[in-house]
């Protein structure tokens, strides 16, 4: 995860938003997406395929599905259409989608 | 018995302004959108953005006045619903905080909009290399700047978003650019035409100037894209330029090559379409008012065939006035009298759209790429394998899709069946492919959320 992010944010006022990744605490301004979150915070994989290619948000509109992460348990969440909130936890995802909830390991 | 007059899914321009024409008539509105807020991607949080992020230009902040004008009692705007399900009466199936829900009308406008072209080269998935787009999202959504980033590909739209980059102080590294001196000849017929939109040719032109100036390394003619990541996660970008091998090392690659129709839910909805040429891609069969051959529905905006914002604002305006003129609203004298405007508009809007399409086609060799790159990024199909089914005697989208599972992930082919076709059609000029079949949920919805949803209305299919 040391991968340094590929963007540059800028420092415009407003609140903050705490939140955790993979357990790490992380924060990012308030109103924007989980995905521009996680892309403001590293320039790393957030998801890995089956055959365990790194990927991340790609698209941020909602068609190409590449930002699925865990959200508050929930998998397969599409990062770049959920708000990110207050307190959320967010992991990211390896391997197949999983039917039934949590991240596979 | 129809819950209200004229749903409308998608707030962006065509929507938008469909919404006020209509509600301004009488109708009562409700328009869907999957995002938090109105707009759509062209018009992005501009309502949240008034007093700042000025480097997103003027052409930009336009956008505030269709939202404003979303304010009126006779219209409910729902955000964050994502229409998943479309049904003859018709009949429109929606989800919002993970519950799904049924709403009749007696009309429904579809305004989704359009989607980036897939820019499919070996190299595409990694992290680090995103539509040029996407990053404009963060720049409206986020107020993120693309950080030593190279901007590959064709289009006004790569203009200017380096533009707003330069602008907000964080110009590009160097635009890689496809277009070639022969596409740009073989344009300049369409340039007579394309004077009736002069503003917009002028602000193409003061965005170059702008590139220009700012001393922004420029390759033209490019080709044989190919990206690989470093050991600190930067992109190492080659392709060829000028007769030679470049490199170029990046934090961002952002790539573009034009927009395209997002045709999922017309053609679930069983409207006609067709391939137009000239822009690479399906587009649904619709008259000059944007009316379909599917009772009930209209479509507008670039979902209906691209022309950008201001071809969607005059085109939902229309769409607005028929749908007022079938409710027994406007007599359709009035309603022509009334639309004089908007065709107007329509026709400034759309005139320098065959000079640009000529002008920046999306080259071969992203349209069919090499047996290296992956094609379908759901499941990691690449284009040597559905190249080897093609062989194999594998027709069509359907087929390739069975033997592959290409197209069978959560995206449902909205990042492969464009190149899925180019791969179909390489060596078959003359060969028609239909385009595939798109059916309900037309986005992925939990099963526990199709279990509660009460059974709608019987109807006939």
């Amino acid at each position: 995860m040391n991968v340094a992010s590929r963007f540059r944010t800028l420092p415009e006022t407003g609140d903050r938003v705490q939140f955790t990744l993979d357990g790490a605490p992380a924060s990012a301004p308030a109103g924007v997406t989980v995905a521009a979150a996680l892309l403001a915070h590293s320039g790393a994989w957030t998801r890995q395929t089956v055959k365990g290619a790194p990927r991340t948000a790609y698209c941020m509109m909602g068609v190409c599905f590449d930002c699925l992460v865990e959200v508050d348990g929930t998998p397969n969440t599409q990062a770049c259409m959920t708000l990110l909130r207050e307190g959320m936890t967010v992991r990211r995802q390896t391997g197949l989608r999983d039917l039934n909830g949590g991240h596979c390991g | 018995m129809a819950e209200v007059d004229l749903i409308i899914i998608g707030a962006g321009p065509a929507g938008m302004s469909a919404a006020a024409f209509a509600a301004r008539g009488g109708l009562q509105v409700l328009i869907l959108d999957e995002q938090p807020h109105p707009g759509g991607q062209i018009y992005r949080n501009v309502a949240q953005n008034r007093s700042k992020r000025g480097f997103l230009g003027q052409a930009y902040a336009a956008g505030t006045d269709l939202v404003d004008a979303l304010d009126h009692p006779h219209i409910t705007l729902l955000t964050g619903a994502t229409v998943w399900r479309l049904d003859k009466g018709p009949q429109v199936t929606w989800s919002r905080g993970a519950k799904s829900q049924t709403t009749s009308a007696a009309h429904v406008l579809l305004a989704t909009g359009a989607q980036e072209r897939p820019v499919p080269f070996p190299g595409w998935t990694l992290p680090g290399v995103m539509p040029a787009g996407a990053a404009q999202i963060l720049m409206k959504t986020a107020g993120m700047l693309p950080k030593d980033a190279v901007l590959a590909g064709s289009g006004p739209l790569l203009y200017l978003i380096a533009a707003q980059m330069i602008d907000a102080g964080s110009p590009p590294q160097a635009l890689v650019e496809t277009q070639t001196f022969p596409q740009m000849l073989s344009a300049t017929p369409h340039l007579p035409r394309a004077l009736f939109g002069l503003p917009t040719l002028r602000k193409g032109l003061s965005l170059i100037a702008k590139i220009r100036k700012a001393a922004v390394p420029r390759y033209t003619a490019a080709s044989g894209f190919h990206a690989t990541t470093t050991e600190s996660g930067n992109i190492l970008f080659s392709f060829r330029a000028n007769g030679r091998d470049q490199r170029l090392t990046c934090g961002l690659l952002l790539t573009h090559q034009g927009v395209i129709p997002g045709t999922h839910i017309t053609r679930a909805a069983g409207i006609e379409h067709y391939w137009n040429a000239a822009q690479g891609a399906f587009q649904p069969e619709h008259d000059l008012w944007g009316a379909t051959d599917q009772p009930g529905l209209h479509v507008a905006g670039d979902g209906a065939g691209i022309g950008g914002a201001e071809a969607a604002a005059s085109a939902g305006e229309l769409a607005g006035l028929n749908i007022l003129c079938q409710s027994g609203r406007l007599s359709s004298d009035t309603r022509n009298q009334r639309a004089a405007r908007a065709r107007a508009a329509l026709f400034r809007a759309r005139a320098i759209r065959p000079f640009l399409d000529a002008a920046y086609p999306p080259p071969t060799d992203i349209l069919a790429p090499s047996d290296n790159t992956i094609v379908c990024r759901c499941e990691e199909v690449s284009a040597g394998a559905i190249r080897q089914a093609i062989r194999e005697g594998a027709q069509g989208h359907r087929q390739i899709k069975t033997s592959l599972r290409c197209g069978m992930g959560p995206c449902q082919g909205r990042m492969c069946d464009a190149t899925l076709r180019g791969l179909l059609s390489e060596g078959k000029a003359s060969q028609p492919i239909s385009p595939p079949r798109a059916r309900s949920p037309i986005k992925p919805i939990a099963l526990g959320e199709l279990a509660a949803l009460s059974p709608p209305q019987e109807e006939p299919a």
